[in-house]
C-alpha cells in the first residue's frame, strides 16, 4: 500500500498498548514516516512523562507545540490540562492556583467519570478541525486505560443529561466512529500474554467504542540472520569464541524467533487485521539513529499491506 | 554477578529479606512481570515454613486461573500444599493463600466499618459520586492494595504479606495516589459550603458557591447534587478515614516492611525503579530488594566489534568452503546477544548502585510465560 495515503487514510491515529510494548516508540516512528511521506505531524502526549521527546534527542514535552523533527511537532494534553483549560473556557474565569491544588477539580472529574478523557478527545477533534497537522498522533493510556478513554464518551451520554459537557462527548462520539477521521492502532510484542490481551483490548474497543482498528503493530520482533543454523561448526582458526558458546547463542535466537513467528500466527487467527512488524534492536538504547531504522521498517511493512480493496 | 558480593560490601539475599520482614510490597512500573514475582515471593515464604498470603492486583488470566482466583477473590484463599510443594520439600508449618483485590468491595467494607449506623453506610453506598469515586478516581485502586494490606496485617492470621501494586506506568503512583482520595475525602471546598456562614468563613464560601454555580453550568445540577449529598452522608466519618489511612502509611514505613523494587533491563523500566528507590531514600524508607527479570546472559569471550568484524572477514574471504556463511552467521549472532547483555549490564549498574546494601536478584529470560505452579518454583528458584 502507497506510504502517502496509508498515513493520510485518517487524520487522527490513536496509538494504544499495554505497558511495556514500546507504545512511545512505535509512535515516534510512525510520526517518522509519516513525515517522510510529506504529512505534517502533531503527536499529543496524554499521559505525561513518556519519553517520547528522548526519543529524538529533545527537551521534555510541555503543553505547547515544539517541533521535535522536520515535520513533526509534539504537546502533552494531560487529563488535569484538558479540565482546567476547559472549565476556564465555560465561565470559571480564572482558576486560581489555590483552586487548582484544592482537589476541587479532582472533585468535578470524578462527578462525571470519563469527563477528562472526554476532555481530551475534544481538546483532541479541536485540532484536528482546526488542520493543526495533516496527522494528529495520540500516545494513548496504556491498555486498560485505552479501552475506558475511548469508552467514556458514550458513557457519559448515558449519565449526563444536558450541557456542554454532552455536547463535547456527542462531538468526540462523532470523530471516534469515523474511519476516515480516526482510527486506532494497537501495538504489542510477539509475546503470548500481550498477544492475548491485545486482542481482547481489540474487540472492547470495536465493539463498545465503534472505533476502526488500523493494522496492529508487531514490535520487537527478531531480525532473522540469513544462514543460521544451531549446527557446530568447525572453527577456522584460534577463534573469538568456542564452538559450544556459538552454538547456544543460535539456539537461543533461533528459539526465540520460533516462538515469536507462534505468536505472530496467534495473533492473526485469533484477530483478522493486518499486521506490520518492526524489529527487535539489539545495539544500544533508543536515539534518532534507531527511530529512523524503525521508520524504515514500519514504511516496509506498509508497503507490503494489500492495498484497501474498492 | 550481581550476587556476588562487592567488595568491602556484602549484600544479603533475597530470601533472607522475605525471610526477615512481615511484610513485602513489590514495586515497578507495569509490564515487568511484578505478579509473577509477588507470587514466586510468596511461595518461597510458604516453603520457609510461614503462613503467607499474596495480595494480587490485576493477574493475567492464566496466572489467576493458577493461583485459583476469579471474580469472587477479595477474599484470601488457600492454595493446595501439592502445588507450591509437591515433593514436600518445604520446611513445615507453611501455607500459601492468593487473593485478587478488589477495590470497590474493600472500600465497601471500610465505609460499612467506619459509617455511625448502617443508615449511614447504606445512604453513602447508594450515592452515584461514591460509586465513582470507588470505581474510577484514579488512585483508589492503590488506597485500597495498601488498605487491604492492612486489614490483612491486622488478623493476624499470617506471618507473611506480599503485595504486588497495581501495573501503572509510575512505580511512585503506589505512594502518590492515594492522597488523592485522602484528599478527595478531606475536601475543604465543599466542607465550606455546608457549614452555616460564620464570620471569617463567609469569603471562602463564598468562592466555592460561584465556583459550584459555574460547574453546574458544564455537567448538570444533578450530578452536583449527587456530589453534595456524598460529603452530606460522609459528615463524621472523615476522622475516621483519616486515622486509618495514617495507620496504612504507618505500616508501609514500619521496619516490618520491606519494598522490593521489580524491574527488567529495559530503559524506562530502569528509570522508574530509580525513581522510586530515590523516593524512598528521601523518607527513610529502604529498598530491601531488587528483582531484575527477563535477564539476558552475557557471553564474555570476545567484544561484539571483534566478533562481528570475524564474521565480516569469513564472508569476505574463502566463500567456497562449506558452513562458512554459518559461522559467520553464529558470531554475528553472538555479538548480537552479548552486546545486548552488555547494554542491559550498563542500565543496570546505575540502579544498583543507588539502593544501597539491599538485595539483589536476577531472573533469566524464561522460554514460556509463567503461568503455572511449574513455573513460578522456577522462578522462586532464582529468589535466592
Amino acid at each position: 500500500m502507497d506510504l502517502e495515503r496509508f498515513c493520510a487514510t485518517s487524520r487522527v491515529v490513536i496509538v494504544a498498548g499495554k505497558g511495556g510494548v514500546g507504545k512511545t516508540t512505535v509512535t515516534a516512528a510512525l510520526a517518522v514516516t509519516a513525515a517522510r511521506a510529506g504529512l505534517s505531524v502533531l503527536i499529543v502526549e496524554v499521559e505525561g512523562k513518556s519519553g517520547l521527546a528522548e526519543c529524538f534527542g529533545q527537551p521534555p514535552l510541555s503543553y505547547d507545540e515544539a517541533e521535535l523533527s522536520p515535520g513533526v511537532r509534539a504537546r502533552t494534553l494531560t487529563p488535569d490540562e484538558a479540565l482546567v483549560e476547559y472549565l476556564e473556557d465555560h465561565g470559571l474565569r480564572r482558576i486560581g492556583r489555590r483552586l487548582a491544588n484544592s482537589g476541587a477539580l479532582e472533585i468535578v472529574a470524578t462527578a462525571v467519570p470519563g469527563m477528562k478523557d472526554i476532555l481530551v478527545l475534544g481538546k483532541v477533534k479541536q485540532l484536528e478541525k482546526g488542520g493543526a497537522a495533516d496527522l494528529v498522533l495520540i500516545d494513548a493510556p496504556a491498555a486498560g486505560h485505552a479501552v475506558s478513554f475511548l469508552l467514556s464518551a458514550r458513557g457519559l451520554l448515558d449519565a449526563v443529561r444536558v450541557g456542554p459537557v454532552r455536547k463535547q462527548a456527542t462531538d468526540v462520539v462523532e470523530l471516534l466512529s469515523d474511519p476516515a477521521r480516526c482510527q486506532v492502532v494497537l501495538v504489542t510484542v510477539p509475546e503470548e500474554t500481550p498477544v492475548t490481551e491485545l486482542v481482547e483490548t481489540a474487540f472492547a474497543i470495536e465493539d463498545g467504542a465503534g472505533v476502526a482498528l488500523g493494522p496492529v503493530v508487531v514490535n520487537g520482533c527478531v531480525p532473522p540472520i540469513d544462514g543460521l543454523g544451531a549446527d557446530p561448526m568447525l572453527p577456522d582458526d584460534d577463534s573469538d569464541a568456542d564452538v559450544a558458546t556459538l552454538v547456544a547463542a543460535a539456539r537461543v535466537r533461533l528459539d526465540l524467533a520460533a516462538r515469536q513467528r507462534e505468536q505472530q500466527a496467534r495473533l492473526a487467527e485469533l484477530l483478522p487485521l493486518p499486521q506490520i512488524t518492526l524489529p527487535f534492536l539489539f545495539t544500544a538504547g533508543l536515539a534518532r539513529a534507531e527511530l529512523e531504522t524503525l521508520a524504515d521498517a514500519f514504511a516496509a511493512g506498509v508497503a507490503a499491506l494489500e492495498p484497501v480493496g474498492s | 554477578m550481581s550476587d556476588e558480593p562487592k567488595p568491602g560490601r556484602t549484600r544479603p539475599s533475597i530470601a533472607s529479606v522475605v525471610a526477615g520482614h512481615r511484610v513485602v510490597v513489590c514495586c515497578g512500573t507495569g509490564g515487568v512481570g511484578k505478579t509473577t514475582s509477588a507470587a514466586a515471593l510468596a511461595i518461597q515464604g510458604a516453603r520457609g515454613g510461614r503462613r503467607t498470603v499474596v495480595v494480587t492486583i490485576d493477574p493475567a488470566k492464566r496466572l489467576a486461573q493458577a493461583l485459583g482466583l476469579d471474580d469472587l477473590s477479595n477474599t484470601a484463599h488457600e492454595i493446595e500444599r501439592a502445588r507450591w510443594d509437591p515433593d514436600s520439600s518445604a520446611v513445615p508449618g507453611g501455607a500459601l493463600f492468593a487473593l485478587m483485590l478488589d477495590a470497590k468491595s474493600t472500600f465497601d467494607t471500610l465505609v460499612r466499618q467506619y459509617a455511625h449506623d448502617d443508615a449511614q453506610a447504606q445512604r453513602i453506598l447508594d450515592n452515584a459520586f461514591y460509586r465513582n469515586i470507588a470505581g474510577s478516581l484514579s488512585g483508589t485502586q492503590e488506597y485500597m492494595a495498601t488498605e487491604k494490606l492492612y486489614e490483612l496485617h491486622a488478623t493476624e492470621r499470617f506471618d507473611l504479606i506480599v503485595v504486588d501494586t497495581p501495573p501503572t506506568r509510575h512505580a511512585l503512583d503506589f505512594l502518590d495516589a492515594p492522597k488523592r482520595l485522602t484528599r478527595l475525602l478531606d475536601n475543604r471546598i465543599f466542607r465550606l459550603l455546608m457549614t452555616p456562614a460564620r464570620a471569617g468563613f463567609r469569603v471562602g464560601s463564598m468562592a466555592a458557591q460561584t465556583f459550584l454555580r459555574a460547574v453546574a453550568r458544564v455537567v448538570g445540577t444533578e450530578v452536583i447534587d449527587d456530589v453534595l449529598a456524598f460529603f452530606r452522608a460522609f459528615e463524621g466519618m472523615e476522622e475516621g478515614f483519616r486515622t486509618r489511612a495514617n495507620e496504612m502509611m504507618q505500616l508501609l514505613a514500619s521496619t516490618e516492611t520491606a519494598f522490593v523494587l521489580v524491574t527488567s533491563p529495559r530503559r524506562d523500566a530502569v528509570e522508574e525503579a530509580a525513581f522510586f528507590a530515590a523516593r524512598l531514600a528521601e523518607g527513610d524508607f529502604a529498598v530491601k530488594g531488587l528483582v531484575v527479570n527477563r535477564v539476558h546472559p552475557r557471553y564474555p569471550c570476545a567484544l561484539p566489534d571483534v566478533l562481528r568484524a570475524h564474521a565480516e572477514a569469513l564472508l569476505a574471504g574463502d566463500q567456497e568452503r562449506r558452513g562458512t556463511r554459518a559461522l559467520a552467521a553464529q558470531y554475528t549472532n553472538l555479538a548480537d546477544l552479548e552486546e545486548l547483555a552488555m547494554r542491559e549490564e550498563r542500565a543496570l549498574h546505575g540502579l544498583e548502585e543507588r539502593i544501597g546494601p539491599a538485595a539483589i536478584a536476577h531472573v533469566p529470560e524464561l522460554a514460556h510465560d509463567v503461568h503455572d505452579f511449574t513455573a513460578l518454583r522456577a522462578v522462586a528458584a532464582h529468589l535466592t
